[in-house]
């Protein structure tokens, strides 16, 4: 019999290994990068890109304007399309029959509708409904509202973006909450949680670790979509203004362009950081992997013990 | 005094299937009863019955004294409102094979959830008392731990405490030990067997036949969707009348 002496006399030393080699991967670097510096040396020297005027426009009084109208739609139709979503997949899974079959007809309409035919729709509805009446059907009527007389295209370019965006958030918190385990609901339920609380404190937050990641593509995507409004028509967005405002009366298309990609890419960045935390916060207790603060803790109680034990 | 549950001719199907066939049975105030039997005889089926996951299809199921999932008025019985059944389940605790913990929680704000939002209960009251029931389980430490981080033995016993924070007068446990790793299962039994010594109204369906002989004062034997034995733990165990007990128990002792 062998008897394993377990006593930590002394630690064995701390493996240093010689870490393993990628040649290839710095063959590869060393290519794409030649690639890129002569794309860039290209775009430095072609005189068709007007950098001159790509200079003179990136914070043009008007382009700013464009930018801040197009994050306006951007956030104002994402947050309704939010709040819509989350209660159109609740309607599709709750037991009431009614709720469910409205939530169906939304997403069959507008999900199997193209956006920009929407958005058409949403700028001829002051000439479909030219007026809007409230009151007592052919009785009385107490309100009154003149549709035609009002400028609303910005109103109505962000419901039409809103309303289509809801019907797929809808699909993305349903599948979000199918993805918590049904133990998770018949706990809340045996504890005496209605069907209501149930959902708002114990599925849609674990929820909403798979439903961040495709919101965050859903927001880009809206960003991008927003340049879609013209067809209501609404003006005021950012491509809108630098394609068919300053392009048109300037002829100078591609540094315009350039403007309204670089204006683009810097609002989808700022979006993808957002995105990273939220995603971190909805992830905690997800997994067996300690947090920085408790690590911290065990080694301190480690040292502690240790320290005891000399 | 009547008793805490009383089930009287109880049926349960799912469509053509009939889960349960009639089930007579009760369970005195301050009883543990263990319910035994081969998978697909109706135990956990029977024990969702009592506190109202699954709605009974015949029969009357009560406890303590009032009817549960419908409303006897006359010869009629109506269903009642989920607001109902809600304020029916506060009072009957439950574990669960799988824990089904809140993951999303530490082990302290999975206690203090039902209470505060359920009950009504003041936050600084619910904390205060699950803090004690985490000491009562033994989990004291780890109140600021998720449940990911911990063992199943742990989690379980977090379960556990967070059905009692709401201070049932009934605990269902369903399989609570069958999801651990054998060195864990007695650090949950422990739990329990203290629970039932403290007076607590119990049913157990369970596996651990050392836990129905030492805790349990009703052993009750199910196939096929009826009891087909029942009676002090340590007679049954010790002298199975029926051929299907007897099948039963010599293969799991």
């Amino acid at each position: 019999m062998t008897v394993v002496d377990s006593s930590p006399s002394t630690s064995p030393a701390a493996i240093d290994a010689v870490p393993l080699r990628h040649p290839w991967r710095w063959v590869a670097a060393v290519v794409i990068v030649i690639l890129v510096v002569l794309f860039l040396y290209g775009m430095a020297t072609n005189p068709a890109y007007r950098w001159n005027i790509f200079a003179e426009y990136l914070f043009n009084d008007r382009i700013l304007f464009g930018v801040w109208n197009t994050l306006q739609l951007t956030v104002y139709s994402m947050v309704l399309a939010i709040v819509l979503g989350v209660v159109l997949a609740v309607m599709r899974l709750s037991p009431n029959p009614v709720f469910r079959s409205v939530s169906w007809v939304f997403l069959w309409i507008f999900r199997g509708t193209p956006i920009y035919v929407q958005l058409a729709f949403w700028g001829l509805i002051p000439t479909i409904y030219a007026n809007i009446q409230l009151g007592v059907p052919f009785g009385p009527s107490f309100f009154h509202l003149n549709l035609q007389a009002l400028s609303i295209p910005f109103i109505l370019a962000m419901l039409g973006l809103a309303l289509n965006e809801a019907a797929y958030m809808a699909e993305i918190i349903r599948a979000g909450i199918s993805s918590v385990p049904e133990g998770q609901s018949e706990a809340s339920t045996a504890l005496g949680m209605s069907w209501g609380m149930t959902m708002r404190r114990t599925v849609l937050p674990q929820a909403m670790r798979v439903i961040i990641p495709p919101t965050g593509n859903e927001v880009i995507s809206m960003l991008k979509t927003t340049s879609l409004v013209t067809a209501v028509p609404y003006a005021f967005d950012l491509y809108s203004i630098a394609t068919r405002e300053i392009a048109a009366r300037t002829f100078e298309p591609v540094p315009l362009a350039l403007v309204a990609v670089a204006w683009y890419l810097l609002m989808t960045s700022i979006l993808m950081v957002g995105q990273y935390y939220l995603e971190r916060y909805y992830s905690r207790g997800a997994s067996r992997k300690l947090t920085t603060k408790q690590l911290e803790a065990l080694a301190k109680a480690q040292q502690i013990g240790e320290a005891g034990h000399v | 005094m009547t008793p805490m549950v009383q089930a009287q001719e109880v049926c349960k199907s799912f469509g053509a299937l009939h889960v349960l066939k009639g089930i007579t049975l009760e369970v005195g105030r301050g009883e543990v009863m263990c319910m035994v039997g081969p998978s697909g005889s109706g135990k956990s089926t029977f024990l969702r019955c009592i506190n109202h996951l699954e709605q009974v299809n015949a029969g009357r199921l009560y406890v303590d004294g009032d009817l549960i999932g419908y409303r006897e008025a006359g010869a009629k019985l109506h269903e009642i409102s989920p607001r109902v059944a809600a304020k029916q389940r506060r009072d009957i605790g439950m574990v669960f094979q799988h824990f089904n913990l809140f993951p999303h929680r530490t082990a302290l704000e999975n206690l203090i959830e039902a209470p505060i939002h359920v009950k009504g209960v003041k936050k600084a009251d619910a904390v205060a008392r699950a803090k004690d029931l985490l000491d009562q389980v033994g989990m004291a430490e780890k109140a600021t731990a998720y449940p990911a981080q911990l063992s199943g033995g742990q989690q379980q016993r977090v379960a556990i405490a967070r059905a009692l924070a709401m201070n049932p007068k009934l605990m269902l446990f369903d399989e609570p030990t069958s999801a651990l790793d054998p060195e864990l299962v007695g650090e949950v039994l422990e739990v329990m067997k203290k629970l039932a010594q403290e007076g607590m109204t119990m049913v157990v369906v369970t596996h651990e036949m050392g836990f129905a002989r030492e805790v349990a004062n009703k052993l009750v034997f199910m196939d096929g969707g009826v009891v087909v034995e029942s009676g002090p733990p340590r007679e049954v165990l010790a002298n199975p009348k029926h051929e299907r007990t007897k099948a039963f128990l010599s293969k799991v002792l």
